[in-house]
């Protein structure tokens, strides 16, 4: 059996399971409006406009729909944080994917635009929100021209708009794209920039925009996989979402697992009944290893995710449990690294990615990352220090105190535990860094000791200099 | 100052009518500056200023913290190699590596003939379909060293490479600075307005559905 992704969705693998959100892109032309009004859409719309807006929201409320940017927080009662009264509300789509490894939104936003529009709409709906703008990743041209394409064909045809289907219901989808910083995906630092300014995270609190966002008004940042899950919600009902699934983690997710598998892709997975080892080895997902290769670790959500090694491969997609055990889902990006793999080199990697991308605006993570990306160089090159794996913790220490990782709020019962970690920084973008860091020095210390040993066996700085005679 | 073409003025305007603060068009219109000249100068940062109502200042401000703008040439086609994790795992950094001796210059340069741009780039979202690059933003999925000299050859000869890309994306890649070949266009008789914080302290009309149906 064969069945790899189709050449039009590039790393779409249909697995057999449900399909809430991918289930049009089978078609080639998944992103036309014929083919979309041809396969149901815009009926969760209809149906939500026959309701009231605080029965949709009802209805996602219920539903338990988890964010899925990262955090993890259900969209239902972020919808809630809005204050009574103050008006306009905004909504503001975050559709800056970038964290390493993540690769979904991109998918939804090219063969499937639609599907989110028709989620901004209902969002937009069950709120009062005047105006949304869906702000696209910069890198992403093709998502751009196809979500331009797909808002002027749902304008002309009056889903977007003025009186929306014909009733007292208006609302413009802006399209907005970004010009490439990782940093934009923080939803405070999204509104900055779409407000013409860097993008750099706001101080906190408040927690969420909801309170105070786009132009100091409520405003409501949902990420794209989470807004075209809407749809479904709404046509169908929240109790048929919530038959699949776990309780806490009910519904379907988007995992792209990459790395060293037989069959990477990008596959709707049923939370909480699959686990990794299904995900990894199983014959409707990647295949196994590589060359049947032992499996060395895995990042089990995105960049900012600590590891997860053998021992993890039972525990179910769903984010509580994945929590207790010290990582998250995150944005559901799965890298599988096998025992060719280097871990000083996979661990440099990814800081190195957070340190370019700090935004610079608090010292802790600016100079933090930056020195472990440094110190990390010179272990890998060669170069190291016996100091420098208790230096390295000790720098992980000043971004993220205390055993890492560490939730900051773990007296709330958020759904994805450790997150957000313990900071002295605005952002998590900071102590995303120190992840990978703990996370392999914990497991492969050895590793680390053995190229440090290396350097004071043979020091490559003061090797010395060959004179021609 | 008068920068952008008489067209691009055009587009302008009516990316600036989309937004209830013109300063939320900043990065939009440093895009279309970007799209008419391959880069962004002075005299465009000034024209923006002026359109949207700040300094050119916070235009530099703004323009700077992100990657994709240019404000000195770059080539015709912009390349991204990416080298992160899952692009590492299998020959990111070797393709780099490949495409730095194939076309002679390093990380950040531009090739003599002002064609190539080369980039060392962080993650873009193709992970399960590594390694992978870009062509001005274009993607090109699953590449080896192979793939890499084909794009190249081709962009060379005047044709177009994105059947190569395995993405299902197709037609002429455009010159660097311009993304999105399809602009939104918002009809007047369809738009349903802006509404700047300033000038509503009502709820939307439709809001009150909530209340009427609770009533009876």
């Amino acid at each position: 059996m064969n069945n790899s992704a189709p050449a039009f969705a590039a790393g779409y693998i249909n697995n057999d399971g449900p399909k809430l959100i991918t289930e049009r892109f089978q078609f080639e032309d998944s992103f036309t409006l014929e083919r979309f009004l041809n396969t149901g859409g815009y009926d969760g719309l209809r149906k939500a406009l026959e309701k009231k807006p605080s029965e949709v929201h009802d209805e996602v409320r219920e539903a338990v729909l988890l964010g899925r940017g990262g955090a993890g927080f259900p969209a239902g009662v972020k919808w809630g944080f809005c204050p009574e009264g103050v008006w306009p509300r905004y909504l503001v789509v975050n559709g800056d994917e970038s964290e390493p490894g993540t690769y979904k939104d991109r998918l939804l936003m090219e063969r499937d635009p639609h599907q989110l529009i028709e989620g901004c709409l209902i969002a937009c709906y069950a709120l009062g929100l005047s105006q949304c703008f869906l702000y696209v990743r910069g890198e992403m041209a093709l998502a751009q021209e196809r979500i331009a394409n797909a808002l002027n064909e749902a304008y002309e045809a009056g889903y977007v708009g003025r009186n929306i289907l014909g009733q007292d219901f208006s609302v413009d989808i802006v399209l907005h794209w970004g010009a490439g910083a990782y940093i934009v995906g923080e939803e405070t630092a999204l509104i900055e920039s779409l407000e013409g300014n860097r993008g750099m995270p706001r101080l906190k609190p408040p927690y969420f925009p909801a309170a105070i966002g786009l132009y100091g008004q409520p405003t409501i940042v949902n990420n794209v996989e989470t807004l075209s899950n809407i749809p479904w919600i709404i046509d169908n009902g929240a109790s048929a979402y919530k038959e699949m699934g776990s309780e806490t983690s009910p519904g379907t997710r988007l995992f792209a697992i990459s790395g060293h598998v037989n069959r990477p892709g990008v596959y709707e997975v049923e939370q909480g009944v699959t686990t990794f080892r299904d995900l990894f080895y199983g014959e409707n997902f990647c295949q196994g290893i590589r060359n049947g290769n032992e499996l060395k670790m895995f990042i089990p959500g995105g960049g900012s995710a600590p590891w997860f090694f053998e021992e993890h491969l039972d525990l179910p997609l769903e984010a509580r449990p994945v929590g207790d055990a010290g990582s998250m889902l995150g944005s559901g990006a799965i890298v599988v690294m096998d025992e060719t793999t280097d871990a000083v080199k996979a661990c440099l990697r990814v800081v190195r990615f957070f340190a370019r991308e700090s935004c610079g605006k608090c010292s802790p993570c600016r100079e933090g990352t930056t020195w472990e990306e440094k110190i990390l160089r010179r272990i890998y090159e060669g170069d190291g220090r016996p100091s420098d794996i208790e230096l390295l913790l000790d720098i992980g220490d000043n971004i993220s105190p205390g055993p890492y990782p560490v939730a900051a709020f773990s007296d709330q019962n958020l759904e994805a535990v450790p997150f957000p970690p313990r900071q002295t920084t605005i952002c998590p973008l900071g102590p995303s860094s120190v992840a990978p860091i703990t996370s392999a020095i914990r497991r492969f210390r050895a590793e680390f000791e053995t190229l440090i040993t290396q350097r004071d066996s043979i020091p490559v700085s003061a090797a010395p200099i060959e004179v021609e005679q | 100052m008068a920068y952008f073409t008489e067209e691009n003025l055009r587009r302008a305007h009516e990316i600036i009518d989309r937004y209830p603060r013109a300063k939320s068009a900043v990065i939009p219109l440093l895009h279309l500056a970007q799209e008419q000249n391959g880069w962004i100068t002075n005299e465009a940062m000034t024209h923006i200023a002026e359109l949207t109502g700040v300094t050119s200042a916070e235009v530099l401000g703004t323009g700077s913290f992100y990657e994709m703008f240019k404000f000195h040439p770059v080539g015709k086609y912009l390349i991204n190699v990416c080298t992160n994790i899952s692009c590492q795992l299998l020959g990111g950094e070797e393709l780099l590596h490949h495409a730095e001796s194939t076309l002679g210059i390093t990380d950040g340069e531009t090739t003599e003939d002002g064609l190539f741009t080369l980039e060392d780039v962080e993650c873009i979202a193709a992970c399960t379909e590594a390694p992978c690059f870009t062509v001005n933003y274009r993607y090109f999925h699953r590449a080896d060293e192979n793939t890499f000299d084909e794009v190249v050859a081709e962009l060379r000869s005047g044709r177009s490479p994105l059947d190569k890309g395995k993405q299902g994306d197709s037609g002429d890649i455009p010159l660097h600075g311009t993304l999105s070949r399809i602009q939104q266009h918002i009809p007047q008789d369809r738009k349903a307005g802006i509404i700047p914080p300033e000038d509503s302290k009502t709820a939307p009309v439709w809001m009150k559905k909530n209340a009427e149906e609770a009533k009876s």
